[in-house]
């Protein structure tokens, strides 16, 4: 301190001759860093529109808009953010939770102008605003602002290692391979209350799921109801919409995962899995969530079918108060669902469950009765205020090559493996077809010859039209039957069953051209003369099945009416071109699958109600 | 300028009433001292604050856990990283979030780059405040050097908003190291010509020597802390007593000088704006690889257990404390910010200015290191 010297400073005189540290803005210019938090930019083509930017805005800048332009479909909803540039702090908050990675900031930071209305802005980048992002060439600094951009001039970016989200989905526990094709135990396990909650947790809460659910499931709510340990409130919330969670909580097509915004740069939130956790947690249904029943109507609805839609159905109209008759040619209830996945997807007890859930309400159902058969059509419509019909696909569509009669069919097959006593196998099975019904085909045959061949060779093949992008089924169901052993034979077509001393002994195959014409529909072609032989002792055939509505009298059946696709023909109450005859399920919906058939079955119960209730 | 607002009735009629702010060059921001004076001499001085409340207290019981991050760093615009680290460090109290190792030194790194930056803005305001144009100058532009590397370190110069719980939000660029050492050598570089011009200028010397005077007990007594308390010959520094981030892995020392004085804590700063520079090197050698980040809970879903947490840091300005209250909610139930200019800025202000001559207020204000945001929160 002694140094202090009034003299000292005059060292400082030496910055006169210097150049000046400061920059002559605009004509020296500095850029901003890399990781530039300035206006933000909007790839719309990956954008889903789930809001979760919204959401998370702690200024609440961001408003989701509606863009007209935009066709909206599962998983991509036709809004758009819209931020406020009077609120926005720019803290990046909306970048880090932004599942499918659109969302990021730019290093533009220029807006001035008189009109504040400008200032609110829908962002996009260069990809789809090509007047506003402009090459280096183009680009006056003097004209900056929030129309007046860089091209390429990213920003804060998202980083899935610091995103705000889990991408990653709790692992289900599942039996090994080669531990699962040894019996039908099933396969998955389920979670524990921990996973479950901890995968429960994920979900964002944007709802782009349950606008793809075709049943409209209160997805979110329940998720949270098990993020939050309380499964009971989760089923409750479930049984709302679908009576069936312990089955759909199994063998759901889940389109709401194909939706989950977290899919796009991670796996979804197991949607299908924690349904079944509340499903297989909550011990008794009815006894556990207390439901009342109103009181009676005294109206009469007859259900033709008990499978999905036919169980449903009578669940929705009993909890309105009327009196539901369900007619079943099956011994047992649960249709296509009893009798086609088989036990290691779906265990008998879930199937029970379900079932007796429903029957608990005061369901009459009258097994091994077939309409057409032990009870007339007309009878019901005469002695019932409205027929509902929900009867499914079970007629096989076969391949129409040689021999065909030697060949059995899938869902035959899988009846008897499931409901009767097991099929005998061959050694050497041969499955024609590539969707799921195929490979429950395979991998039920391949668990039999594991049970019938104890310790010898065995195998199943697979052979389908399509290659292994162009085929049907889930991705999940091949990779399963991959691991299982099954022998996959993509794009080959079935030309003859081969016969030795008249018993089978192969299939002849041939190369497949095409599978879909230009229009995109189902019209294959053939090399004809590429061919190979698969060897084996048993075919079986699994490319598809179609109904059998021979039930329905003619003098009906000339009213009734079709789509183009073959389909039966519903309105918006679900009521077909028959007064007082409604239906639903896989003669009504492509999708062909449990869920859908509940969300025809609710959509007909609301017009059954609404029928039965003008009259 | 000082106003007339009343000419006392009683006694000599000599005393006067001057109202020092919240407009006035000398003012550290929206705050302002009623003086009353007698001549040149100030009788007594009664902090006056209130000028800027934002309720950030009250506003961040309506965000949620995460949503608060943006907001904490605005309680201190100057040196936004140590409210972050509060808030960050409560909150992983509160919820049992571990933070990774690298991230721990990230941490600590960017806490000291803060506490250069704001002493170089200290800096700036005494210095400018007390006619040394040049040095202030010189602060000013450093202090952008520093803020260079924030921006390129967490995309923000001011607000960065990067220091969260379970670590920090982003590891550091490629390159980034080098280049806060270069930046820090440059900076030190200029150490002796802001010792001549400042430090050991005889002007500076006479300005500040013996104004704004604390004993040892007054600052202790009065709840001093930070360069206002080390300058009373007290080594007292929150890193060193409960540390925190990577405080504890690297040897530094804690500057402090005896007088008690304005001069005295323009030392201090400087001083450790020095070791601040030191340390950081330190700390980039010792700094392991690995992992940054310990993803946070779904924050649409994050519910912290009930329970209250006391955490405290040392921030530039002295000991920074947060209580922070969780109900089990998505929110907090109650915040609370402990603030060094709180004590500086309302009873230390006031008893330091006794006696003191007007033409001391700034001088004496700036001098204990006030941040009007940090008082008004």
């Amino acid at each position: 301190m002694g140094k202090a010297s009034i003299l000292s400073p005059l060292k400082a005189i030496r910055f006169l001759f210097q150049k000046p540290l400061t920059l002559r803005y605009p004509f020296e210019k500095k850029e901003p860093a890399p990781r530039y938090r300035g206006f933000h930019l909007n790839d719309w083509d990956r954008c889903t529109g789930c809001g979760n930017c919204a959401d998370i805005c702690p200024n609440e800048a961001i408003t989701m808009i509606e863009v007209p332009a935009i066709e909206p479909e599962p998983g991509n909803k036709n809004e758009r953010p819209q931020l406020d540039y009077g609120r926005c702090c720019f803290c990046g908050l909306c970048v880090d939770i932004c599942p499918p990675g659109s969302l990021r900031l730019s290093r533009d930071y220029f807006h001035i102008h008189f009109d504040t209305d400008t200032f609110v802005f829908v962002p996009k980048d260069e990809k789809k605003d090509e007047a506003t992002f402009l090459p280096a060439e183009e680009y006056s600094i003097l004209k900056a602002s929030l129309t007046h951009r860089k091209r390429d001039y990213e920003g804060f970016s998202p980083d899935l290692d610091f995103a705000l989200f889990e991408p990653q989905r709790v692992p289900m526990p599942q039996v090994s391979a080669q531990e699962r094709k040894q019996s039908f135990v099933e396969m998955v396990r389920g979670y524990s209350a921990e996973q479950a909650r901890s995968e429960a947790s994920r979900c964002l809460e944007c709802g782009l799921c349950e606008e793809a659910c075709p049943a409209n499931l209160r997805i979110s709510d329940y998720v949270k109801a098990i993020s939050e340990d309380d499964s009971e409130e989760a089923l409750r919330i479930i049984l709302e919409d679908n009576p069936l969670p312990a089955i759909c909580g199994r063998i759901c097509m889940k389109h709401c995962e194909d939706a989950c915004s977290l899919g796009l740069r991670g796996e979804p939130v197991a949607i299908r899995w924690l349904k079944r956790y509340a499903a297989d947690t909550v011990e008794s249904y009815r006894e556990t969530l207390r439901a009342e029943l109103p009181a009676e109507t005294g109206k009469k609805v007859a259900v033709i079918g008990a499978g999905a839609g036919g169980l449903a159905v009578a669940y929705f109209l009993r909890l309105k108060g009327h009196g539901v008759t369900v007619f079943e040619s099956q011994p047992a209830g649960g249709g296509m669902l009893r009798m086609g996945p088989p036990r290691y997807r779906l265990p008998d007890d879930a199937v029970k469950d379900d079932v007796d859930y429903i029957a608990s309400f005061g369901v009459q159902f009258r097994f091994n009765t077939a309409v057409g058969k032990n009870v007339q059509f007309d009878e019901l419509r005469e002695r019932y205020d409205a027929v509902f019909m929900a009867v499914g696909t079970h007629r096989s569509y076969t391949a129409r090559i040689e021999n065909e009669d030697r060949a059995l069919m899938a869902l035959d097959f899988l009846n008897a493996a499931r409901v009767g006593p097991a099929p005998d196998v061959g050694r050497h099975v041969i499955v024609i077809g590539g969707g799921n019904v195929a490979m429950d085909v395979a991998r039920t045959c391949l668990r039999l010859q594991q049970m019938q061949y104890p310790g010898q060779e065995s195998v199943t093949r697979a052979v389908c039209l399509e290659s292994w992008e162009e085929m049907p089924a889930s991705q999940e169901e091949i990779e399963e039957a991959k691991e299982e052993g099954i022998q996959f034979n993509p794009a080959w077509g079935p030309k003859g069953i081969l016969l030795e001393q008249g018993e089978v002994s192969g299939l002849e195959c041939k190369a497949v051209k095409s599978v879909f014409d230009e229009q995109g529909r189902f019209s294959p072609t053939f090399y004809e003369d590429r061919t190979m032989v698969l060897e084996g002792d048993m075919v079986i055939e699994a490319i598809g099945q179609g109904y059998d509505l021979s039930f329905i009298p003619d003098h009906l059946m000339e009213s009734l009416a079709f789509t183009e696709r073959r389909k039966v023909k519903v309105n918006e109450d679900g009521m077909t071109s028959v007064p007082g005859v409604f239906a639903g399920g896989d003669i009504v919906n492509l999708n062909m699958d449990a869920v859908t058939a509940i969300a025809d079955a609710k959509k007909a119960a609301e017009g059954i109600h609404k029928m039965l209730s003008e009259h | 300028m000082a106003q007339i607002s009343e000419i006392a009735g009683s006694g000599s009629g000599r005393e006067l009433e001057l109202y020092f702010g919240p407009q006035h060059l000398g003012m550290v921001g929206n705050f302002s001292i009623t003086l009353k004076v007698e001549g040149d001499r100030v009788l007594k001085a009664t902090a006056n604050p209130g000028y800027l409340h934002r309720g950030f207290e009250k506003l961040m019981e309506y965000r949620t856990w995460i949503q608060n991050f943006p907001m904490v760093c605005r309680i201190n615009v100057v040196e936004p990283d140590s409210m972050e680290m509060v808030y960050a460090m409560a909150v992983e109290k509160l919820a049992g979030i571990e933070v990774p190792e690298r991230a721990q030194y990230i941490r600590s790194i960017c806490l000291e780059l803060a506490r250069v930056s704001s002493h170089l803005f200290g800096l700036w305001a005494y210095s400018n405040m007390l006619g040394f144009d040049t040095p202030a100058q010189w602060a000013m532009y450093h202090r952008d050097l520093v803020l260079d590397l924030f921006e390129e370190l967490t995309g923000g110069r001011v607000y960065h908003i990067y220091l969260w719980p379970g670590g920090v939000r982003r590891d550091f660029p490629k390159g980034f190291r080098d280049r806060i050492v270069h930046t820090l050598h440059s900076i030190g570089g200029w150490v002796p010509d802001y010792d001549a011009t400042f430090f050991n200028n005889r002007l500076f010397y006479e300005r500040a020597r013996g104004v704004g005077q604390l004993s040892q007990e007054q600052a202790k007594a009065l709840g001093a802390t930070g360069p206002v308390l080390r300058a009373t010959g007290m080594k007292f520094d929150i890193r060193k007593v409960e540390p925190y981030a990577a405080y504890d892995k690297v040897d530094w020392e804690v500057p402090t000088r005896q007088e008690g004085d304005a001069y005295s804590r323009i030392w201090v700063v400087r001083d450790e704006l020095i070791e601040s520079v030191h340390m950081v090197f330190k700390l980039l050698d010792a700094m392991p690889d690995g992992e940054v980040y310990n993803r946070i809970p779904n924050p649409f879903k994050w519910r912290i257990p009930p329970g209250e947490a006391y955490v405290r840091c040392e921030s530039s300005r002295g000991e920074l404390g947060l209580y922070l209250v969780s109900n089990g909610g998505d929110k907090p139930y109650r915040v609370h910010f402990r603030t060094p200019s709180y004590p500086h800025g309302l009873t230390i202000l006031e008893k330091a200015l006794e006696g003191a001559s007007i033409a001391d207020v700034g001088n004496t204000m700036i001098s204990l290191y006030v941040v009007a945001p940090e008082i008004d929160r």
